[in-house]
């Protein structure tokens, strides 16, 4: 890649990302409601949503939340574009935790119970997630000899082939990651109110606004990543790879919509557990053969 | 210009109702009567609601607590009375504990008669609601541009 293509391929990120975030997020809500035989709404709500909310009126309990919350986004963008720029994946994903220890931040400024809970959730969510995170990156030096995008997505055959187990583990806690039901502990989309509105509790107007751009760019991202898998140097990989994609993202709907909320330890036993077994197996085999 | 009316997030409180017009309220918001298809959501948080509904008459002990969630409401704002208790104290207007409908603590923009009101009568308190609220927004939004000049002068 040259860095004309690296330049585009970050500013479309830039641009692009939070619009397709927020139409996956729609077609999401729309099946969602299809799958409960009801109309649903428009496909184009969360932009509503986020419109509405960028307009409403502050009321913030501590006056850094903002300022923790706009660090949040940015780093996530950040994340995003290095992922683009086809640079090293260990770096991303480390970027990635960093983001989420600020909305972490955010949550517990505010002193608020409710939020406090939500974002110690969040960080049990995040230690849920972060060794499969972490294993996929491993697994992939192993499979390509690289940490680079750019030699990853270059290579002659597919990651998948070689790492079927990472990928099974990195769709596992791309439900957690997602926020989807059986691990939606720390914030939920749905009317499963046990922790008031969970880690965005004292989040309103422009600062929830941002929470959920931040949700987009995190989507966008984490489909890249699932991409990374698929694609290698010949094009038609590509389409692939989109197909794969949408079948993952209907996928997460399917298990939101057919699963009751876990307890959070639960959810630590069986992400450690179903990393443990998918990506450790694999490892094994990627450092034997 | 935005169409906030589109996201009309809904924070629901029982002052304090026999529970017949918050399980209408619920209804609505299920499958069957899928109030989510006018961009509803049943937030929970007063921090991100648009809409207060609130059900039965209040009482003393009920009485701070509606005018703080009403506080806690960013603007635009709007409330919707749910049932007759809400709107006027209902059968138990004489009652000793009872101070009447919820527009004797806050103001109350929208009545929703009924014992219970039935879902689609509350949901058509919603759309008479989303409507008021955009109103209300593309006045917010001119006042804070006309803050934003007076303050650029000053």
């Amino acid at each position: 890649m040259t860095t004309g293509v690296r330049v585009v391929l970050v500013v479309l990120y830039v641009l692009l990302a939070p619009l397709i975030g927020a139409l996956l997020a729609g077609i999401d809500r729309k099946i969602s409601a299809r799958m409960q035989r009801r109309v649903g709404p428009p496909v184009l709500q969360p932009m509503y949503d986020v419109i509405k909310l960028l307009k409403k009126q502050v009321i913030a309990v501590d006056r850094s939340q903002g300022f923790l919350i706009v660090s949040y986004m940015i780093l996530t963008i950040i994340t995003g574009c290095l992922f683009f720029a086809g640079v090293d994946v260990l770096m991303v994903f480390f970027i990635m935790s960093t983001s989420s220890v600020f909305l972490y931040l955010a949550a517990v400024v505010t002193g608020s119970p409710m939020s406090t809970m939500g974002a110690l959730r969040e960080l049990v969510q995040d230690m849920a997630i972060e060794p499969a995170l972490l294993f996929s990156a491993v697994g992939f030096y192993l499979a390509t000899g690289s940490f680079e995008v750019e030699s990853i997505i270059g290579e002659p055959v597919s990651a998948i082939a070689k790492m079927p187990g990472f990928f099974a583990a990195f769709i596992f806690v791309l439900t957690i990651k997602m926020r989807k039901s059986p691990f939606d502990t720390a914030q939920s989309t749905h009317a499963h109110q046990e922790l008031v509105k969970g880690i965005t509790t004292e989040m309103g107007a422009k600062n929830l606004a941002y929470f959920e751009i931040t949700e987009w760019y995190e989507t966008v991202l984490m489909l890249a990543v699932v991409a990374m898998y698929i694609i290698n140097s010949h094009p038609t990989s590509i389409i692939v790879a989109v197909a794969v994609i949408l079948i993952v993202y209907f996928l997460e709907i399917l298990i939101d919509n057919t699963c009751a909320r876990v307890k959070w330890k639960d959810m630590l036993i069986l992400s450690w557990i179903v990393t443990l077994i998918c990506a450790g197996v694999n490892l094994i085999l990627l450092m034997v053969i | 210009m935005a169409n906030v009316k589109r996201s009309p997030w809904i924070l629901h409180y029982d002052g304090s109702s026999c529970n017949g017009c918050d399980i209408e309220v619920l209804a609505s918001m299920t499958p069957v009567y899928d109030a989510e298809r006018l961009g509803v959501e049943n937030t929970g948080d007063p921090m991100q609601a648009d809409i207060f509904l609130i059900t039965g008459g209040i009482n003393s002990q009920t009485a701070p607590v509606v005018k703080q969630l009403y506080d806690q409401m960013p603007r635009p704002k709007v409330v919707v009375a749910v049932g007759i208790c809400a709107c006027t104290g209902g059968v138990f207007k004489d009652a000793y504990n009872i101070r009447g409908g919820a527009d004797t603590v806050i103001p109350v923009d929208i009545y929703v008669p009924g014992c219970a009101a039935r879902p689609q009568a509350i949901i058509d308190g919603i759309i008479r609601a989303r409507e008021l609220f955009q109103k209300r927004s593309e006045e917010h939004d001119a006042l804070m541009k006309e803050k934003k000049r007076e303050r650029r002068q000053a």
